[in-house]
């Protein structure tokens, strides 16, 4: 399996620019993992981190090609560089009264937060970077998970540096 | 009273007009009539195609010789689509086009309605940029965008959507003089310091070789290619769209490499010590095994578009930004190299592997083409289809000027042939004669467009090579598979010389090799409107030299092989 790649780009808020993205990866054989858009502090200018898996060498073409879009200001290779990461995880678990004691020590432990809790059910809310997020998943798995979602990889650089 | 507003038809007609366009080629529809209504009103002058492919490369011919952006203007669903071919056609070979299609109202997008598609959605792949207008007061900015889109740095397609509500409504908008595109960067001088390298290593060669590609051309770096070329004491090879950049009977001309280039020019691609690639984005056409290309050699690329570094080949330098404001930097950094000994063997290659064609048998090709170089003195416009005849074009008219020779080389659009050569005898100022060479498979992709050559009484010379087969594909055939041909038979073509008399056309035709000489000088003084020449060839000839795809410059072929190769590894 090819290496996940942490993408930043900076791009015009313009009809289709999504499009004309994920055509870049799309035609050069790139899965996108995940993709988040999101405003700016300029309402003319939205941020998409997208984390996608293809060949390491296709990835310099893939850079150069999203710059090269009209939209598209900036595009930045993140993977492996000083960047602080964090997911977002929403579990939906279906537990009985003697599981939730179990349950409320792993959230104790993976600092997630029960958000919404029913007789039978709770929601649990984790964030973190992605390894953190597959750990808290797996170890749930034992119990009956209804539903499972996470928002997708944000990634800044850390210090003074611009992402 | 203030004066009642323009609508944004009107809007979209004194923008084109304001953008110095005088020529559009367009075919009308439903979604579309207002614009053509407002254009009544001005002095733009309005070329009805026949099918709104032509339209497209008529616009791409007229956009190649005049250096303007062409215009296209076409209707919603089957006309968009229809100029799909074309936009995708100029797209490979970076030509500046606008293409306008007319939509469903707003309201109706999405919704299915009469003649409704996503065009501007299906363009996605094959253009530069795209739009569509949901704001009749956007339309000023967004016309001023993709003209500067079109035209600037690598150059390109750039089509505009417009729904029918949107032309109709009042404009309240002012016109705009400038672009603001914040993520549009323009190449042009490269840095300093790149330069500078480049230059060292230069300096360094015993061994050179210039090859001068489509973005030489486009740039006008002809003048500076040539002064390169002597100062260094370099020779000169070719890319398909880059004959004409430097002349072809200069002393250090190689001629066109790759595939089916010259044996000189790709034995000196893969023995020079320096390869200095101008405006050429390294093709399969031009490397052939890419494993083995341009190995044993320092690489200087010079190319406009920052994302073609790496894309193919890795270069030792690559110096971004216009060809010919590039070279002007380099220049001045650069003396003759001793590279006398380099030149004696290139040029013993010259001698020992010219081009050559059997003289024997029927009608050739090659032929017609060199007495029609012989008749027109070298000075003529020329336009080749695709094919055999295209290469044969490429080989045997010799180009010493820029942008004489015109054909569509990232596509291979069989069709582009006609309707370029209207275009270009549109926007022709040359003063040459426009002469479209065409086989006769091509040639029945967009024939309907020689009414659009007829009614508008257009000088062109059009030579139909007719072989009776997709001569191409038919030699691949010959030579890997074991001669099977399959769908390659042209069965039943019309008489070409009654068809073209049928549309009002003075048509001749030639079969035999003694009367070429006199066919082509009554067509070239044929002066009232276009005129056919009908060639009736030897069926079953081949594209000599050529190197198979996947296959390296040691496994050129000069002559048909007496067994059959392996299938080809490479791609087409």
């Amino acid at each position: 399996m090819f290496p996940a790649h942490a993408i930043s780009i900076l791009v015009s808020n313009k009809p289709g620019a999504l499009v004309r993205i994920a055509l870049v990866f799309s035609r050069r054989g790139y899965n996108i993992d995940s993709l988040v858009v999101s405003p700016t502090i300029d309402d003319s200018i939205s941020r998409m981190n997208i984390v996608a898996r293809g060949n390491p060498e296709t990835l310099a073409q893939i850079i150069q090609q999203l710059e090269k879009l009209v939209d598209v200001i900036q595009a930045k290779d993140h993977t492996r560089q000083n960047v602080v990461e964090k997911e977002l995880a929403l579990l939906k678990i279906c537990c009985k009264r003697d599981e939730r004691t179990e349950l409320l020590q792993l959230c104790d432990h993976f600092k997630a937060i029960t958000i919404d809790m029913t007789e039978s059910s709770m929601i649990i809310q984790v964030t973190g970077n992605s390894e953190k997020i597959e750990a808290m998943l797996s170890i749930c798995k034992k119990f009956e998970i209804v539903e499972f979602v996470r928002s997708g990889k944000i990634i800044m650089m850390r210090g003074e540096n611009k992402t | 009273m203030a004066s009642k507003p323009l609508n944004g038809a009107q809007v979209i007609i004194e923008c084109l007009k304001r953008e110095g366009i005088d020529t559009v080629f367009g075919y009308p529809g439903g979604n579309v009539i207002p614009i053509f209504d407002a254009i009544l009103d001005s002095d733009i002058k309005l070329v009805l195609s026949r099918h709104e492919q032509g339209a497209t490369h008529a616009a791409d011919g007229y956009a190649r010789v005049t250096g303007k952006t062409g215009v296209v203007l076409v209707t919603s669903g089957p006309g968009a689509t229809n100029t799909l071919t074309g936009i995708y056609t100029a797209y490979m070979d970076s030509i500046p086009l606008v293409i306008l299609t007319g939509q469903t109202v707003t309201g109706s997008l999405g919704a299915d309605a009469f003649q409704e598609c996503d065009t501007s959605g299906m363009s996605f792949a094959s253009v530069k940029h795209s739009y569509l207008v949901k704001n009749t007061n956007d339309l000023p900015r967004i016309i001023k965008e993709a003209f500067y889109i079109a035209h600037s740095g690598r150059q390109g397609p750039v089509l505009i959507d417009i729904p029918k509500d949107v032309s109709t409504a009042p404009c309240t908008a002012p016109f705009v003089d400038n672009a603001t595109l914040p993520g549009y960067k323009i190449p042009g001088k490269a840095e300093q310091e790149y330069i500078e390298q480049a230059a060292a290593t230069i300096k360094k060669s015993k061994k050179p070789l210039i090859l001068a590609g489509h973005g030489a051309a486009i740039s006008g770096a002809g003048r500076a290619v040539k002064e390169l070329a002597e100062k260094l004491g370099a020779p000169v090879s070719s890319t398909l769209l880059g004959l004409g950049v430097f002349p072809a009977s200069h002393e250090l001309s190689l001629g066109m490499t790759g595939m089916h280039g010259t044996v000189a020019a790709n034995k000196a691609i893969h023995e020079c010590d320096l390869l200095i690639s101008i405006g050429s984005r390294f093709d399969d056409r031009i490397t052939a095994k890419l494993s083995e290309f341009a190995k044993q050699c320092e690489v200087v690329h010079i190319d406009i578009d920052p994302a073609e570094y790496g894309k193919v080949i890795t270069p030792r330098h690559f110096l971004c930004g216009d060809a010919k404001i590039v070279l002007e930097q380099l220049l001045p950094l650069t003396e003759k190299l001793d590279s006398s000994e380099w030149l004696k063997t290139v040029f013993a290659w010259k001698k020992k592997y010219p081009l050559h064609y059997p003289k024997q048998g029927g009608l050739r090709v090659q032929h017609v083409v060199q007495t029609l170089h012989e008749v027109t003195n070298g000075k003529a416009i020329v336009i080749a289809d695709v094919g055999q005849h295209q290469m044969w074009t490429a080989q045997f008219f010799k180009c010493d000027y820029p942008g004489q020779f015109l054909t569509s080389g990232g596509a291979g659009t069989m069709g582009f042939g006609l309707p370029a050569a209207i275009g270009v005898a549109f926007g022709n100022k040359t003063g040459f004669p426009v002469c479209a060479i065409l086989g006769d498979g091509g040639f029945q992709m967009t024939l309907c467009e020689l009414a659009t050559a007829q009614v508008n009484k257009l000088p062109i010379k059009i030579f139909v090579m007719d072989n009776h087969f997709l001569g191409m594909v038919r030699q691949w055939q010959d030579i890997f598979y074991d001669k099977r041909y399959s769908g390659v038979l042209m069965e039943n073509n019309p008489d070409f010389v009654k068809l073209a008399k049928a549309y009002g056309m003075e048509a001749f035709c030639v079969s035999r090799n003694a009367d070429v000489k006199r066919t082509i000088e009554k067509a070239m003084e044929y002066n009232d409107g276009p005129v056919l020449i009908h060639c009736e060839c030897e069926q079953e000839d081949n594209v000599f030299p050529m190197i198979p795809p996947g296959a390296s410059i040691d496994d050129i072929l000069t002559e048909r092989p007496k067994a059959v190769l392996e299938k080809p590894t490479g791609g087409t």
